[in-house]
């Protein structure tokens, strides 16, 4: 028995959410009385696959095949599977990103294992084996209890802290055969910005919407979010007008995020855009309408108009980094 | 080529969810039912697809899993513009459960692109689009912001972190859209949701498929404190509250 934990690496690093998962995993495993493994695909060096160690699982399992460069949603879940059964796990964790949104459901029907998807904590129980995780897109939450002998759990990103505990963990190249014929999709290009701190990784995001006005009004918006390391952010009319770019959007249809921390300006708080920044640990509003709902999420607030707060905003942040 | 479209019936996204029956049920009591919005934005990318002759689509078909009383959800997509529908039979007990019905409806109609969106906005589950391609042993592509058809070649767009990949994927395969697909949903006309009515909606009855998982009860989430009010003259203030109260700056 164990419990397997799939670590994704970008350009053969981790990030902090591979860390997440491997603390949320040994927790488990503790739960469980077992131990935790990671699973690491791709090119990562044995100095990188060591980090993972610092996060309580015993073995560190790196499978690294020229037909697992790229994300194939057909490869990747053979892979997984096959260590999963090798290593008897009764729970696979993946992230629920993109990566994890893909891959979970396909070990679902091929191991025939429940998942609980969206998962924010422990389990509420292993006996009956109970998760608590997101419903209404976060308007409310589920116990919902997986009824299968394995079971799969995606973590929702930047929920569960880093928890550092060495476990002596070994490092283990797995030899899996990997018939290149499986892998049907084909990346012919990669496009991407770099230097940009992401949405999703962001401890801090720094978001505007309609009460910005224009498109051309966002520069001590996004002198804000650079002086804090933050990304920005949009809400829904903002990049349905064209005026940010959709990969922007916060909120239900958008990107769900639970950064530490969320700047909204000049947003009113529609239902759904709550439902997308509502796990944010601390919410700042900034809004005209002393009324609008988004103060009923907020912990800290402002009422008036952004573009006369956020300089002034601006000008505080630089005098308290001493800038 | 046909495409197929699989959409799920959820409330309307701005309904305030309550729960009846020591809360293990929504109060579906005046809730106001919509196609989930991703399978509306899935929907109108697959039309716009067809739309286009020289991709060679020659129809697109909406599938269902629901009692009878979701038909007027399944008459909105096709008065979008939707040429057909299926509907199964049965109250979607969860995902897998979904995906089972619809894996067995594919196998008997076939289709060459099936387009699911990521997630349903109800249960969150982001999984029966990917648990229908391993049924039915298809590839898959997740976080799909884009496709199009060039020279009979599917060309996908999956969403990466800061970018995106462009992949080549032959048919059949499952595309799991998410936001950017389309830009905004195609709105029904008078002519389409006229034409809706005789439009044909194929019935099929479920096959016995167990669930793998159970609701055991909802819970509303923890209300916040009462929001702190900082004057708009002195934002130095907040940065303060952000550093030593929050301890998030």
């Amino acid at each position: 028995m164990s419990v397997l934990v799939f670590t994704e690496n970008w350009d053969g690093k981790f990030k902090k959410l591979s860390f997440e998962l491997a603390s949320y995993a040994s927790k488990i495993a503790e739960m469980l009385n077992t131990d935790a493994i990671a699973l690491s695909i791709g090119n990562v060096d044995e100095s990188e696959l060591k980090k993972l160690g610092s996060f309580g699982v015993k073995k560190i399992i790196n499978v690294n095949n020229e037909a697992l460069k790229n994300l194939d949603n057909q490869a990747y879940t053979s892979v997984i599977a096959e260590i999963a059964q090798k290593e008897g796990s009764k729970v696979i964790i993946l992230s629920n990103n993109n990566t994890g949104k893909g891959l979970a459901p396909r070990l679902s029907v091929r191991l025939k294992a429940a998942i609980g998807a969206g998962v924010s904590q422990l389990p509420l129980s292993v006996s009956p084996f109970t998760v608590y995780k997101r419903a209404f897109s976060g308007n409310a939450f589920a116990h919902l209890e997986l009824k299968t002998d394995v079971k799969i759990i995606t973590l929702s990103q930047n929920s569960f802290e880093l928890i550092e505990s060495a476990n002596g963990a070994s490092i283990e190249n797995a030899n899996v055969q990997v018939d290149g014929s499986i892998v049907k999709t084909q990346v012919k290009e990669v496009q991407k910005q770099t230097g940009k701190i992401l949405i999703t990784d962001a401890e801090i995001v720094v978001s505007g919407g309609r009460g910005m006005k224009s498109p051309d009004n966002w520069g001590p918006l996004e002198e804000l979010a650079k002086l804090l390391g933050a990304a920005t952010a949009c809400s829904r009319p903002v990049s349905d007008e064209g005026w940010r770019s959709h990969e922007e959007h916060t909120g239900q249809t958008g990107k769900i995020i639970a950064p530490n921390l969320y700047f909204a300006i000049g947003i009113s708080g529609a239902t759904q855009h709550i439902a997308g920044v509502s796990s944010s640990k601390f919410i700042v509003a900034i809004n005209t309408d002393k009324d609008a709902p988004i103060f009923s999420a907020a912990q800290y607030g402002i009422i008036g108009d952004a573009s006369k707060v956020l300089p002034k905003l601006v000008e505080a942040v630089k005098e308290a980094k001493g800038k | 080529m046909k495409i197929l479209v699989c959409i799920s019936n959820v409330p309307d996204t701005t309904t305030k969810v309550k729960f009846v029956d020591g809360n293990t049920k929504l109060d579906t009591t005046g809730i106001q039912w919509i196609i989930n919005p991703w399978d509306e934005l899935s929907l109108t990318r697959a039309l716009e697809v067809k739309d286009d002759a020289s991709t060679g689509i020659k129809s697109v078909t909406v599938a269902h899993v629901g009692p009878a009383t979701t038909e007027p959800t399944i008459r909105k997509a096709l008065a979008i513009g939707a040429d057909d529908a299926i509907r199964i039979n049965a109250e979607p007990t969860d995902a897998y459960f979904v995906a089972a019905q619809l894996a067995e409806v594919v196998k008997k109609e076939q289709f060459d692109i099936i387009v699911c969106g990521i997630e349903s906005s109800d249960f969150n589950g982001s999984s029966v689009g990917g648990m229908l391609s391993e049924f039915l042993g298809y590839p898959s592509v997740s976080a799909v912001s884009g496709l199009k058809i060039e020279n009979g070649q599917v060309v996908i767009n999956r969403e990466i972190d800061g970018g995106k990949e462009i992949i080549n994927i032959p048919t059949p395969f499952v595309a799991i859209v998410q936001k950017g697909i389309a830009k905004e949903p195609r709105i029904a006309a008078m002519r389409g949701i006229m034409m809706a009515r005789t439009k044909p909606i194929k019935l099929y009855e479920p096959i016995a498929i167990e669930p793998l998982t159970q609701v055991v009860s909802f819970e509303m989430p923890k209300p916040r404190a009462a929001c702190k009010f900082v004057d708009a003259e002195n934002p130095k203030q907040l940065i303060e509250l952000l550093q030593n109260e929050a301890k998030v700056i």
